[in-house]
């Protein structure tokens, strides 16, 4: 017994077109101040590429897959913890309750003289 | 029994994951909320990347010399791309920041590519419509890495000017059709079975190869102030090429985050197009950052 996870021919094309809309529909409305941050976001949801990545690194079968499956996973990688490293900091300038939690940066407002 | 467990667990961690993805979206779009919105994408992210070792479980009997291999490969790659891109991204300025989301938005793209890759060099489509698909993913993902490293040369200041030579749009097309061709003459070759002059590899290189150098092409005589805008169109095509290549391989996660982003990164630039009140035809294909730029300068 097995079970088939795939989706093909007209499934996935209504998968395409519900997560495309999906995609349209929760982006908007959004404020121009988070046009930066949403784009970096997005760039680390599509790191997911890494487990396609990985899929095909194991089931690599030759030197030539191996050494391109290397790369797949490599920058695969590379763009989804790079991406969450960079959108983590720049959504960290939203955050309401934190103060104190990075003092001395170094544009911080202080200039009262 | 252990391979069927292994399936379902594989199905239902990437579940969770699109469904973390697309609610952690929608809270990064609202200024409260967005901080916590990455941390559920990234637990997604996590669940995912975790549960796709469990592959190692439902191989091909071909591959189990290869495996030990893939697997030392696998976490070599994890630990070399994770812990060098992370740290890379903890320490850049904040002033950095743009030309950091295209170099990570390029290597998504070229690992879409590089998927694309071993599918075409293994001869692994089934049909018709596979091969097709692969070829369209492969053509995007190359164009947004290398389109995305010219982005990063730029706003990094290794790419001062906008480079133009005469009559660029038309080259542009030449290479974009020249591509086409290229893919169209190797799945006809495929389909066929007719002589493809140099083998099928051959004509993939030459393919991979056009679709790099247009995406340069198409980058090169953008200025500057207008890079955002295109990172924007990159990512929303990296987005594209990830779900492209998550039909090939069956894989849903990869399906519906890629094609979220591509939608999310369509919208995204539309907006900030608009933001600058130009439209995105006018970004790609008039020049017009160089002009913004002068008048700062």
């Amino acid at each position: 017994m097995s079970f088939d996870f795939t989706i093909t021919g007209f499934v996935a094309l209504y998968i395409f077109m519900l997560a495309g809309f999906a995609g349209w529909v929760i982006i908007g409305n959004v404020p121009a101040i988070l046009h930066t941050p949403l784009m970096s976001g997005s760039n680390f949801i599509h790191g997911i590429v890494v487990v396609g990545g990985l899929y095909t690194l194991i089931n690599a079968s030759t030197t030539q897959e191996q050494v391109i499956g290397f790369f797949a996973v490599l920058l695969g990688a590379g763009n989804a913890a790079g991406g969450y490293a960079v959108t983590d900091r720049m959504l960290a300038m939203f955050k309401s309750s934190e103060p104190a939690s990075k003092p001395h940066r170094s544009h911080a407002s202080k200039k009262k003289h | 029994m252990l391979t069927l467990l292994a399936q379902l667990t594989i199905g239902a961690a990437n579940l969770v994951a699109a469904f973390l993805f697309l609610f952690g979206l929608k809270r990064m779009s609202s200024p409260a909320t967005a901080a916590s919105g990455i941390r559920l994408a990234g637990i997604g992210m996590v669940a995912a990347v975790l549960a796709s070792f469990l592959y190692v479980l439902n191989i091909d009997d071909s591959v189990k010399p290869y495996l030990l291999m893939n697997i030392t490969l696998a976490l070599l790659a994890l630990a070399i791309g994770g812990v060098g891109a992370w740290l890379a991204g903890r320490k850049v300025a904040m002033t950095a920041m743009p030309q950091m989301v295209a170099i990570y938005n390029g290597m998504g793209g070229g690992a879409a590519g590089a998927i694309a890759a071993v599918e075409l060099f293994g001869n692994n489509a089934h049909d018709a419509s596979q091969l097709i698909v692969t070829l369209l993913g492969a053509l995007i993902g190359a164009i947004s890495m290398s389109g995305s490293v010219i982005a990063w040369a730029k706003l990094q200041g290794i790419i001062n000017k906008p480079l133009r030579i005469k009559s660029q749009q038309i080259i542009n097309g030449v290479v974009f059709l020249a591509a086409i061709a290229v893919a169209g003459w190797i799945v006809f070759v495929t389909l066929s079975g007719a002589d493809p002059l140099l083998s099928i590899a051959s004509w993939t290189y030459i393919f991979f190869a056009i679709a790099l150098i247009f995406g340069i092409l198409m980058t090169l005589p953008i200025g500057g102030a207008d890079m955002p805008v295109v990172i924007s169109i990159y990512n929303a095509f990296t987005g594209l090429a990830v779900g492209l290549e998550g039909f090939v391989l069956g894989n849903p996660a990869l399906m519906i985050a890629g094609m979220v982003v591509g939608a999310a990164g369509l919208l995204l630039t539309l907006l900030m197009a608009k933001a600058m009140n130009r439209s995105v035809a006018n970004v790609l294909f008039t020049n017009f950052g160089d002009i913004v730029k002068a008048k700062h300068g």
